[in-house]
């Protein structure tokens, strides 16, 4: 036990500087968001991925007016742009123009940045949502398992080894093959979104569930769950109003590093085919396309730095959270 | 050991059911919760041509109206022990493991799926030695020499690593190093190791490259904070004391304490190399499972499809039974337990 510091003027000359500094003002309590919030401020490298995120989300949220002043529609095809003996872009570096900022697709003359601009809504829509199923199962499951212990414990941690050893993208290819046209009250593209949040989101919960747990289990045994339970709150007060607030910090980390490898996760569904249905613009239904054009490196190039951008940005946004939360956990 | 041995043999078996059971709920049980009929589904088995008739006869043989208990009976009897197709001329015998027909060529899909193996193991297990030893590799080095350049480098690239897709990747490489300075064979080039084993690895080495960047970054990472952990440890000061060769107390000492948690991951990632082994026979064209799946999903041929998904998923579950027994001889307290 450490005794209060005293900060008045006599003993003030034997305190570090960094105590001496703030001599004179009443010395204040900061909560750990606080200083999770001032260690990031300084780590300039999250920072950086944490403003391109936002861009992104602006990007795909203002994507029509974006493609209005700088592009063309997505879905337009532009002949003229195209030499119809090789089905090649005319201009020099795949058709790149002011007119056309990254170029144009071969064969159908697309605009190639309007379609990555209006296929960010798709990538980060489906990151995001995915992310949210997982962190809703997976902190359920986790609280469940670290708090109650015994048989729940048990069955839920053999749950999470099956699902981490299942071959995801396998399965996930495979849903995508039966599932129908319509069902479930949707249809089209709107019913391909829902089902890939669902397969993505219900797949990848145990890693979350895994950190909620141990989390949980060592919540469990502090002073203040005990003593909350010796003035007679009840499980669920405990788990919601002791607990939880405690696990906001980890799963709010741990979230902003599963988006990244959901947005892969979409991305290479697209890429094989079976995510959202073309024409509707995606990074890796682009990808996709470009395969049969080796000779185009801009057709490969931007759709696929769109990605590496997104996921890069997402993941160092995430470790300096991490950092800023717990910076042993390093 | 030997009680630690046949609790991991009967999970893995425990696996296998709940996958055939996950398989089967996919394949027989979804379509028919989003609407589709025991006939819509029948009809899925004889092609677009067939009669009312036919179709219901087809969907009365194949058990459709029958129970989900029975239906999923039925299905794994198939894979044990062999089916019998009752067609009306005639019976059709299906000998294990039956996966049924393909709807497209009327092949059975075992001896189709068997051509294709080699393929994608090739694939996966000369990737997953390459990402272990590349990735513990650099990852010792980068522990031992924190802070240097080679650390800041190697890091780097592994946090870059670790957020391209691999398809992405996949496609660069060949652009570069097939298409631009015809280093490596062009896509779709394969080989099989009992013909010529060097054209093999030749025809190989890209891919193989490409799917273990992607993962030796996450293992360098690992393996360097493992290192840099263990290296602190009060063991590894005894183990310098009396005298041992630095290499001695880096490789026996604090890579093999290292080495448990890089074991564990390994095991998991059986399910995401599988993954990572049919986006990169997509990229470069093999002629593995994951290609087989792909084109199977646009001809609709769901035994196919099937097929690939249950053999993947086996092949999981026998690595990961595979390193939990290697687990048992890294790490002592594991055997003793």
């Amino acid at each position: 036990m450490t005794a209060p510091l005293d900060v008045s003027g006599s003993a003030a000359e034997a305190q570090p500087e960094s105590v001496l500094a703030g001599a004179g003002k009443a010395i204040q309590g900061r909560s750990l968001t606080r200083i999770a919030w001032m260690r990031l401020r300084r780590d300039k490298i999250a920072l950086t991925g944490g403003i391109v995120v936002v861009l992104l989300i602006l990007v795909a949220v203002f994507a029509s007016p974006i493609i209005a002043v700088f592009g063309h529609p997505p879905l337009e095809f532009h002949q003229d742009q195209i030499d119809q003996s090789t089905l090649l872009p005319k201009g020099a570096f795949g058709g790149m123009s002011g007119e056309y900022l990254l170029g144009v697709e071969p064969i159908n003359g697309r605009d190639i940045f309007s379609r990555i601009v209006a296929g960010a809504w798709i990538s980060l829509l489906i990151g995001f949502l995915a992310t949210m199923l997982s962190v809703l199962i997976g902190t359920t499951l986790g609280v469940i398992a670290g708090y109650f212990g015994g048989w729940v414990d048990l069955v839920i941690g053999r749950l999470m080894d099956v699902f981490l050893a299942f071959p995801l993208l396998v399965f996930a290819i495979a849903l995508a093959g039966v599932v129908p046209d319509k069902g479930f009250g949707l249809e089209g593209n709107g019913l391909r979104i829902a089902m890939m949040i669902f397969i993505i989101g219900f797949f990848s919960w145990p890693s979350i569930g895994r950190i909620v747990r141990g989390q949980t289990l060592s919540l469990r045994e502090r002073e203040f769950v005990d003593a909350s339970r010796s003035l007679g709150a009840r499980n669920g007060y405990i788990l919601f109003r002791e607990i939880l607030p405690n696990l906001m910090a980890p799963i709010l980390v741990y979230a902003t590093l599963l988006i990244p490898t959901n947005i892969l996760f979409e991305a290479a569904l697209s890429f094989l085919g079976v995510g959202v249905n073309p024409p509707t613009p995606t990074w890796g239904g682009m990808l996709s396309e470009a395969v049969r054009f080796y000779t185009l490196p801009h057709f490969v190039l931007f759709p696929g730095l769109a990605i590496f951008v997104t996921v890069l940005a997402f993941n160092l946004f995430g470790d300096g959270l991490r950092d800023a939360f717990d910076p042993r956990a390093h | 050991m030997f009680t630690y041995i046949i609790k991991r043999v009967i999970g893995a078996f425990a696996m296998l059911i709940v996958i055939s059971m996950v398989t089967f709920g996919i394949f027989y049980v979804v379509p028919q919760w989003a609407g589709a009929s025991p006939e819509a589904m029948a009809s899925r088995y004889v092609g677009r041509a067939a009669t009312p008739e036919t179709v219901h006869l087809v969907a009365e043989r194949l058990g459709f109206n029958d129970p989900v208990v029975v239906q999923y009976g039925r299905f794994v009897k198939g894979l044990v022990a062999g089916a019998e197709y009752d067609y009306g001329a005639g019976v059709e015998q299906c000998p294990a493991p039956c996966f049924g027909y393909s709807f497209i060529s009327g092949q059975p899909v075992w001896p189709d799926l068997l051509d294709r193996m080699p393929v994608t193991f090739s694939l996966a297990i000369g990737a997953a030695v390459l990402w272990v030893v590349g990735g513990v590799c650099v990852g010792v080095i980068s522990a031992l020499r924190r802070g240097s350049f080679f650390d800041r480098l190697s890091m780097g690239t592994a946090l870059a690593g670790v957020s391209l897709p691999i398809f992405f990747t996949g496609m660069l490489s060949l652009v570069v190093f097939s298409y631009g300075l015809g280093w490596t064979p062009p896509g779709g080039a394969w080989t099989d190791i009992s013909v010529n084993p060097a054209q093999w690895a030749y025809n190989l080495l890209l891919p193989w490259i490409t799917l273990a960047f992607l993962f030796a970054a996450t293992y360098a990472r690992l393996t360097r904070a493992g290192m840099l952990e263990t290296m602190g440890e009060d063991y590894i000061r005894t183990a310098r004391a009396k005298g041992l060769h630095e290499r001695e107390v880096v490789v026996k000492h604090g890579l093999r304490a290292a080495l448990t948690p890089i074991l564990t991951l390994f095991g998991i990632d059986f399910g995401l190399l599988i993954g990572g082994a049919i986006l990169t026979e997509t990229t470069y064209t093999l002629p593995g499972l994951g290609q087989f799946a792909i084109l199977a999903i646009r001809n609709q041929d769901m035994p196919q499809v099937m097929g690939v998904v249950l053999v993947a998923a086996m092949f999981v579950v026998v690595a990961s039974l595979v390193v939990d027994l290697l687990y048992a001889v890294v790490d002592p307290r594991v055997r003793l337990s």
